[in-house]
This record gives structure tokens, sequence and C-alpha cells, in this order.
């Protein structure tokens, strides 16, 4: 049985702000590139190196690549030979972000009271998911959601008889709403099955698949790429200005549901979407 | 989609109104010159301030507002990183800051139809700034400091000098929206 320490994961959250906010992922980075060279649209194309530059400038500089450094949500897989017993998981990941986002001069973008907005809860907490699962070791997954495309989450309870088309109509009109506002171009989270709040969380974690990657399952990565066509037909385009790229992919997790029900929620990233992992032996 | 051939304009805070009237949707400026940082709530004290009755604290004539709250300033930098924030959110705040002489408003994403027709009518211009790139803009900023509702934190009103800062007319002083083209 493998003993961590408070310490150990606290530093290590710490490190994972830091590189998840100023070190665009390199899936995400190859993506835009992919989009810069696919695009045909001049601005369009002016706008996704811009992009590009922007990232370089934030990696070279340490600097946050968007002002927006999130709320942070943490997702903890504990292996099977994690002794947890005695640690108090959930201060060591919230002083791991406040170390981290002090340290990494991120911005504290939390407010204590939702109603009265007021009070400062000194960076975080961090929204966190813990799990156990048949592996070996811990890991630290920190996901910083901005939220101009957080505002776009949707949820919808279909009925079990509903048609894919109703289900497709569904995702690409949550797209189109969120338009140009949300810094497109996007990549979608989508959540299918469960219960209204595992849906929820499916359609986030959706987002930590590395872009360029489908679904293992052949119909959900046959859904997939239809979605990113439709999307990307709807020629929104970065900033919103027109193109191609409006997602840089479609990511979908199902999970077994009810008879009776059919949820599927749909989380939005701009094209900054950032995460950062360790694993810890 | 609408190709802008022109060239990219110049342009320099206060905004003067012929310069303004000459702008086109999808027209590329660089902007020089102070504009102060405002969001959400920083907007709904200055518009309680004008309800008020007690006036602003500022002068807003001819200035722009760019709804931006940055990261920390690490030692030795001007500015964290500083992009725009989401537009349609200080949809609701427009009304009272442009009749209080307001020119310009920087941010990114869509204005409702009511805001796309005050600016028509204060002949003012909304800017588009690119979304997500606040590393890439932090270095077309040269000075900032804080100048109102420092208890705010990132959502205080800070004073930015810009020099070549790249924006798009997203709504020029016609009433044309570069979304709607």
């Amino acid at each position: 049985m493998k003993k961590l320490t408070e310490k150990l994961i606290s530093a290590t959250v710490s490190r994972l702000c830091i590189r998840a906010n100023t070190n665009l992922r390199p899936d995400v980075e190859a993506a835009l590139r992919r989009a810069a060279r696919l695009e045909k649209n001049a601005r369009a194309r002016k706008i996704l190196r811009q992009l590009l530059e922007n990232a370089r400038i934030a990696r070279a500089e340490s600097l946050a690549i968007c002002q927006d450094t999130g709320l942070p949500v943490v997702f903890v897989e504990i292996g099977r030979d994690i002794n947890c017993l005695g640690l108090d998981l959930e201060s060591a990941i919230n002083t791991g972000i406040r170390g981290g986002y002090e340290k990494g001069f991120l911005r504290n973008s939390i407010v204590a009271d939702p109603l009265s907005r007021g009070g400062s809860t000194g960076f975080g907490p961090a929204v966190i998911h813990f799990e156990f699962v048949p592996r070996r070791g811990l890991r630290l997954t920190v996901l910083p959601k901005g939220f101009g495309c957080e505002n776009k989450t949707q949820l919808k309870m279909f009925n079990p008889t509903a048609r894919g088309r109703e289900i497709k109509d569904f995702i690409v009109s949550v797209v189109r709403e969120a338009g140009p506002d949300a810094c497109p171009p996007y990549t979608v989270g989508i959540g299918i099955g469960a219960s209204a709040d595992h849906a929820a969380l499916l359609s986030k974690k959706a987002l930590l698949r590395p872009l360029g990657k489908w679904h293992p399952t052949d119909h959900v990565a046959a859904l997939e790429r239809e979605l990113l066509r439709e999307i990307n037909d709807l020629g929104i385009g970065p900033m919103g200005l027109g193109g191609r790229a409006t997602a840089l992919g479609v990511h979908i997790l199902t999970h077994p549901t009810h008879m009776a029900g059919l949820p599927v929620a749909v989380n939005i990233s701009c094209h900054v979407l950032r995460s950062a992992s360790a694993l810890l032996k | 989609m609408l190709y802008s051939n022109r060239k990219i304009i110049r342009l320099r805070t206060p905004l003067r109104d012929t310069d303004l009237q000459a702008l086109k949707a999808g027209d590329e400026v660089l902007l020089c010159g102070t504009v102060f940082t405002a969001r959400d709530q920083a907007h709904r004290r200055l518009v309680d301030l004008i309800r008020g009755g007690s006036g602003l604290p500022l002068d807003l004539k001819g200035q722009a507002i760019y709804y931006c709250g940055p990261t920390k300033t690490a030692p030795g930098k001007v500015i964290g990183s500083c992009g725009p924030t989401t537009s349609s959110r200080m949809d609701r705040f427009a009304q009272p800051l442009l009749e209080a002489g307001l020119k310009g408003m920087i941010g990114k994403g869509r204005r409702s139809e009511e805001v796309r027709r005050l600016i028509q009518k204060h002949g003012a211009v909304y800017f588009l700034a690119t979304g997500g790139a606040g590393a890439f803009l932090s270095k077309r900023v040269i000075r900032a400091r804080p100048l109102l509702f420092e208890d705010l934190g990132p959502e205080a009103v800070y004073e930015l000098t810009l020099k070549d800062f790249p924006l798009l007319v997203g709504i020029d002083t016609k009433g044309r929206d570069v979304f709607e083209m």
C-alpha cells in the first residue's frame, strides 16, 4: 500500500495549475495548427495564427494563456494500491490550488457567495471529483474551466424513443446558440446516458480526451464525426467571424441509463482547452 | 463573410467623431492611448452612481471601455494576461454609459439589438478583440494602473495605455454589425 502525503498532493496540484494555465495542451495546439493550415478564410487564418502566437508567448513567459484562468475542476483517480487513510485530500488539493494560482500570478475569479457575489475565498475552492479506479497510483488532473464557455452548457432529458436526428439537432443547436460568444473554435464535450448530474460530469470529462482521438466504440465515433461535420458546417469560425474551424473536436462519453430516459449534456470548451495531469506512484 | 480590403486603421483615444464615422464593421484597427477596463461588477457600480445622481468618478467623454479583468501582474511585467470577456453581459449597462459620452466598447462576441441601436444613436463603435489571446494582447499594453473599485480585485477599473492594440470593428456608427454581414 502506497501512502501519499498531503504536502506532495498540494505541491503537485500547484504545479498542474500553472502548467495547465500557461502551457497549452500539445493536442490543442496541434489542432489549432491544423485548423490554420486547412482554413480558407483569410481572416479566420489570421486569427488562428494569433492564437498560436498567443500560446507561444504564454509558454515562453509563463503567462496565462487566457486571463480567465477558470474555475479549477480537479479529477482525482484513486488506484487500488493507494492508502488515503487519515489524509485530508480535499484540503490538500485546495491548498495546492491556492499555491498554484498565487505563484503563477493567475486570476482569482472565484466569488464566495454566488448570490450576493461578495466575499473572496482567496482562490478556489476547486470542484473536485473523486473516483476509485482499477489501476495503480493516484492520478490528479486539473482542468481550469473558463466561464465564457461554461455559461453555454445545456442539459436535455430526451424521451428514450428519441431519434438520433433529434439528439444531433440539440447538440448542434447548443453550438449555434453559443455562436461567436464563447471563443470558437470549440471543443464540444458530450455526456449521454446515466442521470442528469452524471451526464453533466461526463460532458466535462469528455474534454480531457486528447483531440484527434475518437471514441473507441464505432457507432459513437461515427456520431462524433457526423456532429463535427455538422458543427463545422455552421460556419461560425474563429471569433465567430466565419470560417471552417467552428470546432476542433467533438468528444462523447456514454453511460448506461434508465429505460425511461435519455439524458444528453453538452459542455463547450473555448479554444483555450486547458488541463494538466500527473500520476503519483 | 465580408472581407475588409481596407488597410489597417490607426486610432487614438480620446476618440474623435470624424474618425469613428469613417470606420466600417469588419475594419481592422490598431488602437493607441488610454482605455478603462470594466466588467460586470464595475459596470453595476458605475451605473448605480449615475442613477443615484452622484455622477461618475471618471470622465467618459470620447473614451473607450475594455471589458477585461486581467490576471495578476508578475514582477517586471506591465500587466498580466488581458484578453476580452463576453460583451453581452454588459449589454444591460450600455445605455447610461453611452449617454455619459462613452464612444468605444471593446469586448468579444455579439451585442443585443438594443445595444446595436444605441451604438448607432450615439455614434459610438463596438470593437472586437481576439478572445482567448490574453498573453498576446498583454504585449500591446504599455502602462496599467488601478483607478477605481480596487476592492473588486480583477474586476476593478484599470487605466490601460495601449500601443497598437489590434481590434476589429464589430458594430460601426451606422449600426452595421460584423456578425450580420
